[in-house]
């Protein structure tokens, strides 16, 4: 990446350096200048930084910081399990959306022979029924916003007189937005690999299920990891919505703490740093991950100076290093 | 069913603001996404960490806490955002030039959201764009602002088209997080009024809301399957 930005410009000589450094130190000197007129001081005017407003998030000895982070480790608590119960239901059903739509699309092209001819024409019949009805439904919930989804999720159920708690309604809602993204996901990842490899598991007997379960599935998720990883950060980050439906997630926790306390923006950035920091760390994941992936698909492409297996695997390690 | 046609208006209504915020927020995060792209890649390296920090910062946070700053920290700022108030513009877009601050704010939060996934859209294109063709407009004797305009950007123009839609349909979605902020009338908050305030019927209101946000979302996604595809022959 480093090599790409600069790539527009020359190494700099002497003279450019020169240039780089004074303008550095004026846009940096100018961010300063607006930070502070534009930022600090609106906000120290308004006391923004007094201790009383700050205090109960940073200072250990206040008398409510204790009760505060109690509440607020309530709600990350909460925020991790809405979370991990969605994308572990979102990763299954996702897959099985994935598994399904493939093979309603091989069943569709299936002349089934050997049936009697209304009865195959009923099958084939049936089967684009299906393909269309999955296709739908996968267009629909991808293209409904998930505050939408989960919305009609914790107003429908009642309607039709079951009721959960609300947690079950932030993961529903959760669940069939992202298994249907994930199920896309996987799906293009397997109509990516080469033919030769859903050919090559037909050639040696295997059937249809078999050979997806058994070829494309783990190749699709080892090409489409990133994106997977990337998708958990959107589920973190979806959660938050759960305040909508009232569930008692971290940021629902720090609306009922700013009730009592009354310091919005003081809470809001510890929420905020909170999340970018656990979120951050999983885009990182996900880049090391990718850059592993492309690291080893190299070395694999290139069969003719295939180093031996050691060192390919130190080579392998040696892509751990800083990104 | 009732409720489709009684209340259409209504619907209607919610559905023109809903593509009020959409068309104005898409405008302002091309616009400061495109200053952030540039922001990231120009050679002043405070600049190009202000450009990174604004990146992973809007990333990663929920656009639900990005609300309650533009929401808690704008009046704490001093502002009601009433730079918004442009005079030829709130005409059109009646919204912009209310009382109440709840639309600007919420459309400010959208655009400094999808602002860095803009960036991210436009930089990923440049990055596309193979580096001989840098290399020989730098050859040329080029500066970075003219290698940039005649030569990189309108090449990554063309790898950026399918992310940046990408992008403006995750912003039609997250819209809809607006009507939760207290924007009266858009889509989402339609949704809420006719079920829980107004008791109509579950399914029909949910019918009309979800086709109000499928008839933005599809035809865009299928738009963009086809750009795809077509890039995809073309390379």
């Amino acid at each position: 990446m480093s090599r790409q930005t600069s790539v527009l410009y020359d190494v700099p000589g002497p003279r450019q350096r020169r240039i780089t450094l004074v303008s550095s130190v004026a846009a940096t000197l100018l961010l300063l200048v607006g930070a502070y007129f534009l930022i600090y001081r609106p906000l120290d005017d308004k006391g923004q930084f007094s201790m009383e407003l700050w205090g109960p998030l940073i200072d250990p000895s206040n008398e409510n910081f204790s009760q505060v982070w109690d509440r607020l480790g309530l709600g990350l608590k909460n925020t991790l399990i809405a979370a991990v119960l969605a994308i572990v239901s979102s990763l299954v059903v996702g897959t099985l959306l994935a598994v399904l739509r493939i093979q309603l699309k091989s069943l569709t092209r299936r002349r089934f022979v050997g049936f009697a001819t209304p009865l195959a024409y009923l099958l084939r019949g049936l089967s684009v029924l299906l393909s269309a009805v999955t296709r739908v439904c996968v267009e629909v919930f991808r293209g409904l916003p998930v505050v939408i989804t989960i919305f009609f999720v914790a107003r429908g159920f009642p309607e039709f007189g079951v009721s959960f708690d609300t947690l079950w309604y932030l993961v529903i809602g959760l669940t069939i937005y992202n298994s249907v993204v994930i199920g896309e996901i996987l799906r293009s990842g397997m109509e990516g690999l080469p033919g030769g490899q859903a050919e090559a598991a037909a050639a040696i007997g295997l059937s249809p299920l078999q050979s997806t379960r058994m070829i494309l599935l783990p190749q699709a998720f080892r090409i489409m990891l990133p994106a997977l990883i990337s998708q958990l950060v959107v589920v973190l980050k979806d959660t938050s919505l759960g305040f909508i439906i009232s569930y008692e997630e971290t940021l629902n926790i720090g609306k009922q703490v700013i009730g009592v306390l009354e310091n919005p923006i003081q809470v809001y950035v510890v929420i905020a740093v909170l999340f970018i920091a656990v979120n951050y760390s999983l885009s990182k994941l996900a880049q090391y991950v990718q850059h592993r992936l492309s690291r080893g698909r190299k070395t694999a492409g290139t069969p003719a100076q295939n180093p031996p297996p050691a060192a390919l695997m130190s080579q392998a390690e040696g892509a751990g290093g800083p990104i | 069913m009732n409720v489709l046609i009684d209340k259409f208006d209504v619907f209607a209504g919610g559905f023109w603001l809903t593509l009020q915020i959409c068309l104005l927020a898409a405008i302002g995060a091309l616009l400061l996404g495109a200053v952030v792209a540039v922001l990231r890649i120009s050679p002043v390296p405070p600049l190009r960490a202000v450009g990174t920090a604004y990146v992973n910062i809007f990333r990663n946070m929920p656009l639900t806490v990005v609300m309650f700053f533009a929401a808690f920290g704008l009046p704490a700022l001093g502002s009601n955002a009433d730079f918004l108030r442009l005079p030829g513009l709130d005409a059109v877009f009646n919204r912009l030039g209310t009382d109440l601050p709840y639309f600007r704010f919420a459309l400010i939060a959208l655009v400094l959201y999808t602002a860095a996934f803009v960036c991210e859209a436009l930089r990923s294109g440049v990055n596309a764009v193979p580096p001989g063709q840098a290399e020989a407009a730098r050859s040329l004797g080029l500066t970075f602002s003219q290698n940039l305009r005649h030569v990189v950007l309108p090449q990554s123009w063309k790898a950026s088209v399918v992310p940046l839609g990408s992008v403006i349909i995750a912003m039609i979605k997250n819209s809809a997080l607006a009507g939760f902020f207290g924007v009266v009338g858009d889509l989402a908050q339609t949704a809420d009024q006719l079920t829980s305030a107004e008791g109509f019927a579950f399914v029909p209101v949910a019918i009309g809301i979800s086709i109000g946000y499928l008839i933005m979302t599809v035809p865009l996604g299928a738009l963009l399957d086809r750009i795809e595809k077509r890039q995809a022959v073309a390379r």
